[in-house]
């Protein structure tokens, strides 16, 4: 854990090379992390953080509220800006990679007032196969129908969006990322405030992924349930605390470590930095 | 551009040296006006900002769905400083200072540059944008206003005509900007019916279009580029203070009568195309009042109506569904009560005034904590559905009301008994109280329930549901 740089800003990445070129990543990996490190207003949130994530599988990225899980997927789309490190899917970079991948945002991050339907929204996931300057046509439709039928919201299509409930509104997000007929998909916080029979709905689709071959990245905060629903577990503070199956990696040991009250010595030394940050701003 | 009072002098024929009342214009001038008949110049301007109106309307829908309401008036506010800086830089390049294309051309410049300072402001401080775009807005302002000052007091360039930026003169207008503004609509017209797809999914999730591989920051360049385009367009007519009117209250207006993006797009380009129309008619009528405040003032109008009266958003709407379902669930429980005391008195025919049914109404009223207007409602409610009628102050249940009756009873219990077997997951499902629930359960819902009942081997107590 000590490749990433000690200075966060504008470090360039060490090596320019393709991550599958180095021992520890493939180029089968669908998502692969190396020496990732995130910073907000020259405060790092994510440091070092280095994880090839297995095909097929469901995974789950664990932690605390501020550990960074939400960046870390927002930092592999190119969402927010990386501090150093690469990111590869299948051993290219996003631009290559991005038809295959489809992405699940977190529910409050949009205006649900919107004047759209469910449909519609839906229709959004078909977007890039119909292109620039043209209509959404009959075909896509239906597909974009067969979606929202898919995660049981096929009688709410016609439905203006601030209409459907909390659980509704995620499984119109979920609709709209399996319209876009990815192979890895990103969710953030998929389970986050619904009720117990969208839960049940999207595990469902969840595994229907997995069975077509498809990998899926969860950001989860529900302790309880990675274990029942995850094949595969992040364990995220900052920086990695352990990752891999879940039954060998999601242990107290590990759950303290990553919950545990006490600062660890890096995450001590990132305030730290983050504090003479600040100072250096407002002297 | 001439500052002149055409239309003043082409309508108001009678307007003399000594008239200085605010005359009402008569039918007949009206009805020329409103038909393109009251002049060439008159005809123009009533194009011209029927046109400026479709535009703003159009290109306003985007604004407002991306959240930039007022990121457009730092714009508009940010283009003074460009308009007095043109004047001085053409005037000592020798050229006619006071020439549209360049005064237009400067405004353009600096209120980009005002919407850059915002976003430079945004992502290299802490500042909220509430804060950066005040900042933005009132500054470039005043620095407007100062250049205009020191543009006034110089010897060379007579400068009189600059100060009309800031509240318009609609009057000014001629064939040409008209044409401007006919090619502007086209524009507008076209990006919207292009691009709504693409305008949309950014407008919506910006973030979930960067991931898709939508260059977010072209479509967003696009979109701005239209809102500034309508804004310098829009200096002329309507003025700098007030044309963020024109791009936000027709949207904003529309989207009380859809929720449909399409239709607001079209909607919003009908409202402010009417705006521009009835305003640019009314002012030329009324020469008095500045046609860019009175196209503001109808916009207003507008949009006061649309919230009130709307069909499903409006105020008055949600207020009556409101209402009315108080007063439905009310009846409900005076039906319920109702049907009750009807079967103790079956059961128990010997006492046949054990319920005291005279005071039905009060004791419901009194249990539910009505209002004081709600017993009259629900008296009336009863008789207009022909469920009860009073007959010297006790309630004859009709049909149609025991029938009500013995549904909602068994309602109840249904539900009561769903909460119970269920309590599992159902509370999870619901946020209503139970109370309400079982007056809106539909008769889907219900047989739902039932088989939900019957699947986890509830009895199900039908004993109120022999009607």
């Amino acid at each position: 854990m000590n490749r990433g740089p000690l200075i966060v800003g504008h470090t360039k990445p060490a090596t320019e090379t393709h991550l599958s070129a180095r021992p520890e990543h493939s180029a089968d990996s669908p998502l692969s992390v190396h020496a990732l490190t995130v910073a907000y207003h020259r405060r790092p949130v994510l440091w070092d953080i280095d994880y090839d994530a297995p095909a097929n599988q469901l995974i789950a990225i664990v932690g605390p509220n501020g550990a960074g899980k939400s960046t870390l997927i927002k930092a592999c789309l190119g969402l927010v800006p990386r501090a150093s490190g690469q990111v590869e899917f299948w051993g290219r970079p996003y631009r290559q990679a991005r038809a295959r991948v489809g992405y699940v945002p977190q529910r409050e991050s949009v205006d649900w007032d919107f004047p759209v339907s469910a449909l519609d929204v839906v229709c959004m996931g078909r977007y890039r196969k119909i292109g620039w300057c043209r209509p959404v046509s009959r075909k896509h439709k239906a597909f974009a129908r067969e979606c929202l039928d898919r995660v049981g919201m096929a009688d709410f299509a016609k439905r203006q969006i601030s209409q459907l409930s909390g659980g509704q509104q995620q499984r119109v997000f979920l609709a709209r990322a399996l319209a876009q007929e990815a192979e890895l998909y990103f969710m953030d916080e998929p389970f986050a405030g619904v009720d117990a029979a969208t839960e049940r709905a999207i595990i469902e689709v969840l595994r229907a992924l997995r069975s077509q071959g498809k990998t899926v990245v969860c950001v989860h905060h529900d302790l309880q349930t990675v274990a029942e629903y995850f094949d595969h577990v992040l364990l995220l503070n900052m920086r990695v605390v352990a990752a891999g199956p879940v039954r060998e990696v999601f242990t107290p040991a590990h759950l303290h470590q990553t919950y545990g009250g006490k600062l660890t010595l890096l995450t001590e030394a990132a305030e730290a930095v983050g504090r003479a940050a600040e100072g250096e701003r407002q002297p | 551009m001439s500052v002149g009072d055409h239309t003043s002098a082409n309508v108001g024929a009678r307007t003399t040296l000594t008239d200085v009342g605010y005359g009402w214009p008569g039918w007949a001038e009206v009805l020329e006006v409103l038909l393109f008949r009251g002049g060439f110049n008159t005809s123009v301007v009533v194009t011209g900002t029927t046109l400026l109106g479709l535009a703003a309307g159009v290109v306003g829908v985007f604004a407002l769905l991306r959240k930039r309401a007022l990121m457009s008036d730092a714009l508009s506010h940010a283009t003074l400083p460009g308009i007095a800086l043109a004047f001085l830089l053409a005037t000592v390049l020798g050229f006619d200072g006071r020439s549209l294309p360049v005064l237009l051309a400067g405004a353009a410049a600096t209120g980009v540059l005002g919407v850059l300072t915002v976003q430079l402001i945004l992502r290299h401080t802490r500042l909220r944008e509430d804060a950066a775009i005040g900042i933005v807005l009132s500054v470039y302002f005043g620095v407007g206003v100062v250049l205009l000052s020191v543009v006034q007091q110089r010897p060379a360039g007579n400068a009189a005509g600059l100060s009309h930026f800031i509240y318009g003169q609609t009057a000014a207008m001629r064939a040409g900007d008209a044409w401007l503004m006919a090619g502007l609509a086209a524009v507008a017209v076209a990006s919207a019916a292009l691009l709504l797809k693409e305008f949309a999914l950014v407008c919506f999730n910006d973030a979930f279009a960067a991931v898709d591989g939508w260059p977010v920051s072209k479509v967003d360049l696009a979109m701005m580029a239209l809102v500034v385009l309508v804004t310098v367009a829009g200096l002329q007519a309507v003025g700098l203070i007030l044309v963020v009117a024109m791009l936000i209250v027709p949207p904003v207006a529309a989207r009380f009568w859809t929720d449909r993006l399409g239709w607001l797009v079209v909607l919003s380009g009908g409202l402010g195309a009417l705006c521009g129309y009835l305003g640019a008619a009314v002012s030329a009528l009324l020469p008095r009042y500045p046609a860019g405040a009175v196209i503001v003032l109808g916009a207003g109008v507008v949009f006061v109506l649309s919230m009130l009266f709307a069909p499903k958003r409006g105020v008055f709407a949600v207020l009556v569904r409101r209402v009315g379902l108080r007063v439905r669930i009310a009846t409900d429980h005076v039906l319920e009560t109702a049907h009750l005391q009807e079967q103790e008195l079956l059961r128990d025919d010997e006492s046949p005034h054990s319920g005291d049914p005279t005071n039905l109404l009060t004791e419901v009223a009194a249990e539910r904590r009505w209002p004081w207007w709600m017993p009259h409602v629900v008296r009336w409610r009863l008789r207009w559905r022909d469920e009860g009628r009073w007959v010297r102050g006790a309630l004859n249940l009709k049909p149609a009301g025991r029938r009500r009756g013995a549904q909602v009873f068994r309602n109840h219990r249904l539900w009561e008994q769903y909460l119970v077997s269920y309590a599992d997951i159902a509370p999870s499902h619901v946020d209503w109280s139970v109370d309400q629930v079982e007056h809106v359960l539909t008769p889907v819902l219900v047989e739902e329930l039932e088989a939900a009942l019957a699947e986890r081997g509830v009895p199900v107590n039908a004993e109120g549901g022999g009607a």
